[in-house]
């Protein structure tokens, strides 16, 4: 059996005939019901915290920091997008692609910003400096009539479908793939190691660093940008509460790990709804939260830890292995 | 003009009421950090439990207390309080985090927060509702000064403060001297002194450094329980979410002053109240937030290890 | 490895056994409702008499749809006070569990996403308790929705009662007001009511904001305080009033609160104590003026649950008969019958009143009350008609 399942983890083609199968199934359930409405929310939103959690990854897992303030990434995303088609291009769905790039552009021009000011803080510091922006972004939208303040932003039309979200998780899951495993992906996990010891190798600390929080808060924009075409959005719902629950699907899924994001970010998504339908009320709360506590202690790096699902890995890693 | 002065007069003292409970809390939080490096995010909650526990003893203990003149029974409420609170998060710490002493720092992060969470959605099943806070002794209002209403004809301009602020800020006075003469004063303030400075040769020296991190927890929690009791006096209507949004805000004004440093936290909180109170003073109150958390990210910005903090040495 | 098969394997198990619930023939109707989050008494109130009013429907058979007559079967969901959710909720209901018809989401934060997916789901939808306009209107073309209703007047309505009132009943030329900023209910109606009060003759000397959650209000107060207002509006919800009111007090405030209907839970009363008392608020219906109908609910709803209904309770019981005399009047499950049949009703006797829906309107012309809290009671004062 575990030679079968070693054969299958050595396999280059099962990742890409899974990606176009996935293309298949999502435009074909597009056109016919395969997926109820609900079901196709579900799957949605699974496709959305993939990205969030995957790019908070990036700077959380792979590069050892502690950014609470992903939200704020997904808020940025979600409201310039929605902007985009409601107010400066209304009624054009083929700008909707456009429109998700804008969003995450923008987020990415915010996440610079951030990374240029905090260069200088370590640690636990700049976890109080994504904390303080997430409040800041939050407040700011509250107070802008242009977008609602905190009435929300209404009207936003819903182009957000399964084909357009697989598309984007692909292409994040792309990105940030073949980024951690280039030069600058190396980068990245030397700082996380020991900072200054990699200055002193000759690493590109500081371009390292600007280049994940740009990548990270990109892909933040982006799941933000989808999320407001599929929901409707309000300043409150991208609070502290959402950073952490973002938080909680990476380390539940394992830092530094591809595919347990992807783990974490279905199992938790699915837990959540999956209790909520069974109508527990609080102690729906009370039991997502015993199963943290529980997995942390009993596996302090996440359900995957730090290994990587074999697909994702390049050739040249497997080289060296026999065994899964 | 002399409306104008009293109305900054009243705005200060509102900013010292505002300012002294989260310097309890900032305390709590670096009390924990300063030992364990750990940031304890279960400590918002233990701070709203510590405004139900208040309300469960004055429920229990009324018969009891309504012999005894009300200072007395705020009192003994007050260290009950404490006591609870305290040893419930000592109890966390032994169950919850000391395993993980030795896992990556953020695995402890995240069990706090399960263990937060847990802790706010429990008391969520037992109490879905909000509660009002019980009255342990009568709110007097008191004049300091009153001047006729330059605008308004009849009217007048009072400068008031209350009893209850009297007391949460006297209070929090009192704990706050107290902690710092233990952590200056006493063995076990060297010792915890000790640990923060280098964990890995104090067990060397025979410290017993498991206790002396349960004693932390126990001291950080109380006062987070008092600070959560005080809290839900001066503000009566109790629910079990009131610990999020505080905890957060009490932990930034504790890395603004410098984590890791007692009399940091107690800067931090109370430039926290100030920025706060001078926010809707100088602005629309709708700004409120927005001016707060950016003048702490100016601060944390140009000091980055907090106004009292410091970098800490890194060996390579 | 074995153990992420482990993990696989009980999801999907919990997956499969979620499906598949069948069912004898009902009529399905879906309550989006808030039973948790920031306002749980207003969930449970509205719980309470939609068990109430299916328990007695069924008793007694059921609804009669053309020939057949068939038992309710009432679906519940739990928007916890907050829009993704209620959006989620009302997806679920609609697409899930396929429900002819959604009562509720009560709180207007809910209300207009849920009333995004029940229009373009071509589902009805009627709010009990959300009075905020944009419920009903379409926010692209500003016409109102097909398919959403509401039992209940709207805050521009009630912005008039209450402004009309302050300037005649209590008789105070200037007022301040105190808002929740981050909330979509308390920002309308705040400034609906300057608006209001403004064109009538009043002034309004002080607007100041609060955020959500926010416990300390003492900085705003002392600025409201300066300006030495006669009354303050606060729409707020029932569990910030109390924090309000004692706060003001104890600065020395002595206008005169007037609330919105926001105040409505019997919570208030034991949150708010003395503070709050002397208090106006605007209300749906008062249990010291009612009708024959409003009685018997009230003892049904008494014998019951061991408390008086508020007004969330009544409005939700009326918004299941309106539903259910669209049914029998259409004759039929079908969702644009159903529409169809709600929006010609003639006359609607329920117990918050009489209620009729206009000719492409899903508001409806009703009459509101105004209460004093005295003496830890809710107190009738007077009527306001359309």
């Amino acid at each position: 059996m575990s030679a079968f399942l070693s054969q299958i983890a050595r396999n280059r083609w099962i990742l890409p005939t899974l990606v176009v199968t996935g293309f298949a199934v999502s435009i074909l359930s597009h056109y016919q019901p395969i997926f109820s409405g609900y079901t196709q929310i579900i799957l949605i939103t699974i496709g959305i915290n993939i990205i969030l959690c995957v790019s908070l990854n990036l700077v959380n897992g792979y590069m050892g920091e502690f950014s609470v303030g992903h939200a704020g990434f997904m808020s940025l995303g979600a409201y310039t997008s929605a902007v985009f088609t409601t107010k400066w291009t209304p009624d054009i769905p083929m700008l909707f692609p456009v429109a998700v790039i804008f969003g995450g552009v923008m987020a990415a021009i915010i996440g610079l910003l951030l990374a240029l000011l905090s260069f200088k803080t370590r640690g636990d510091y700049l976890a109080i400096i994504t904390l303080a922006f997430l409040m800041i972004v939050k407040s700011s939208w509250e107070n802008i009539s242009y977008v609602g303040g905190p009435a929300g932003l209404l009207g936003v039309d819903k182009y957000t479908t399964l084909p357009w979200t697989f598309f984007w998780v692909v292409v994040t899951m792309f990105v940030i793939r073949n980024l951690v495993y280039s030069k600058f992906g190396r980068a990245i996990i030397a700082i996380r190691e020991d900072e200054i010891a990699a200055n002193a190798m000759g690493v590109r600390v500081r371009e390292a660093k600007i280049l994940a929080f740009v990548v990270s808060s990109f892909f933040g924009g982006v799941a933000g940008a989808l999320y407001s075409h599929l929901n409707f959005i309000n300043p409150k719902y991208f609070d502290i509460v959402k950073s952490t629950e973002i938080l909680v699907m990476v380390y539940l899924g394992g830092i530094s790990s591809l595919g347990g994001s992807i783990l974490g970010a279905v199992v938790f998504t699915f837990l959540f709804y999956q209790l909520e339908n069974m109508g527990l009320g609080y102690w729906r709360m009370v039991i997502l939260s015993s199963l943290l506590i529980l997995l942390m202690l009993f596996r302090p790096r996440g359900i995957m830890g730090m290994r990587e699902l074999t697909w994702f890995l390049p050739k040249r890693e497997l080289k060296g292995r026999r065994k899964l | 003009m002399l409306d104008h002065v009293l109305y900054l007069a009243q705005q200060s003292i509102n900013a010292l009421q505002q300012g002294s409970i989260y310097a309890l809390i900032a305390l709590g939080y670096t009390m924990v950090y300063g030992v364990l490096t750990m940031i304890n995010f279960a400590h918002g909650d233990l701070f709203m439990l510590g405004a139900f526990a208040c309300m469960l003893l004055a429920s229990v203990l009324t018969p009891v207390l309504v012999v005894f003149p009300p200072l007395l029974s705020f009192i003994v409420i007050l260290l009950l309080v404490m006591i609870i609170i305290g040893v419930l998060g000592a109890s966390i710490e032994r169950v919850a985090y000391r395993p993980l002493r030795n896992a990556p720092r953020v695995s402890a992060i995240i069990t706090a927060l399960g263990c937060g969470l847990l802790i706010q959605s429990l008391t969520l099943v037992i109490f879905p509702y909000s509660k009002s806070m019980p009255k342990l002794f009568t709110n007097t209002t008191f004049e300091l000064f009153e001047m006729p209403h330059p605008d308004a004809a009849g009217a007048s301009v009072t400068l008031t403060i209350t009893a209850l602020q009297i007391v949460i800020i006297c209070v929090s006075l009192i704990l706050m001297v107290a902690l710092d003469f233990l952590i200056r004063k006493t063995r076990y303030g060297m010792a915890m002194r000790a640990i923060s400075f280098d964990s890995r040769t104090v067990p060397l020296m025979g410290i017993p450094v498991d206790r002396i991190i349960s004693t932390t927890f126990l001291i950080g929690a109380g006062l987070g329980g008092a600070a959560g009791m005080l809290y839900g006096l001066a503000y009566p209507v109790i629910a079990p979410s009131m610990g999020i949004l505080v905890g957060w805000k009490a932990f930034i004004a504790a890395v603004v002053g410098g984590i890791g440093s007692i009399r940091g936290a107690v800067l931090g909180g109370f430039l926290l109240g100030a920025v706060e109170v001078l926010a809707v003073v100088m602005f629309d109150s709708s700004y409120r937030d927005l001016i707060s958390y950016s003048l702490l990210l100016l601060i944390l910005i140009f000091k980055p290890y907090g106004l009292l903090g410091q970098a800490p040495n890194q060996k390579v | 490895m074995k153990s992420i098969l482990i993990l696989l394997g009980s999801l999907s198990l919990a997956v499969l056994t979620g499906c598949g619930k069948s069912s004898e023939p009902s009529v399905k109707i879906g309550l989006n409702t808030e039973l948790t989050g920031e306002m749980p008494a207003v969930g449970a109130s509205s719980q309470n008499a939609a068990k109430l009013f299916v328990e007695q429907i069924n008793a007694a058979g059921g609804i009669k749809v053309g020939e057949v007559t068939l038992p309710i079967n009432l679906v519940i969901g739990d928007n916890g006070a907050k829009a993704d959710q209620a959006a989620a909720v009302a997806q679920r209901l609609i697409t899930k569990d396929e429900v002819v018809a959604m009562i509720g989401p009560d709180a207007s934060v809910c209300a207009i996403p849920a009333s995004d997916i029940a229009e373009a789901a071509k589902c009805v939808m009627i709010s009990p308790w959300s009075t905020n306009h944009d419920t009903t209107l379409d926010p692209s073309t500003g016409k109102p929705k097909e398919y959403v209703f509401r039992a209940c007047f709207t805050d521009t309505f009630q912005a008039q009662v209450l402004a009309k009132f302050a300037l005649n009943n209590i008789k105070a030329k200037t007022a301040a007001v105190f808002y929740d900023s981050s909330s979509e209910a308390p920002n309308q109606q705040a400034a609906l009511f300057k608006k209001t009060f403004e064109n009538d003759g009043g002034q309004i000397v002080s607007f100041e904001t609060y955020t959500t959650g926010d416990k300390d209000f003492s900085a705003q107060l002392t600025k409201i305080k300066s300006t030495n207002p006669e009354m303050i509006f606060l729409p707020a919800y029932y569990n910030d009033v109390p924090l309000i009111a004692q706060q003001a007090r104890s600065l020395g405030i002595t206008a005169q609160f007037v609330g919105s209907d926001a105040w409505s839970s019997p919570e208030i009363i034991k949150l708010g104590g003395a503070a709050i008392e002397g208090s106006y608020f605007c209300n749906h219906y008062s249990t010291q003026i009612a009708t024959p109908i409003a009685q018997k609910f009230m003892a049904d709803y008494k014998a019951k649950y061991g408390q008086e209904p508020d007004d969330v309770a009544a409005l939700t019981y009326d918004a299941f008969g309106l539903l259910v005399e669209a049914i029998t009047d259409g004759g039929s499950l079908d969702r644009q019958a159903i529409r169809g049949a709600l929006a010609k009703i003639p006359k609607y006797d329920g117990i918050t009143g009489t209620m009729q829906f206009q000719p492409g309107s899903g508001d409806p012309i009703k009459s509101a009350v105004i209460l004093q809290i005295k003496g830890g009671e809710f107190v009738w004062v007077a009527n306001a008609q359309p």
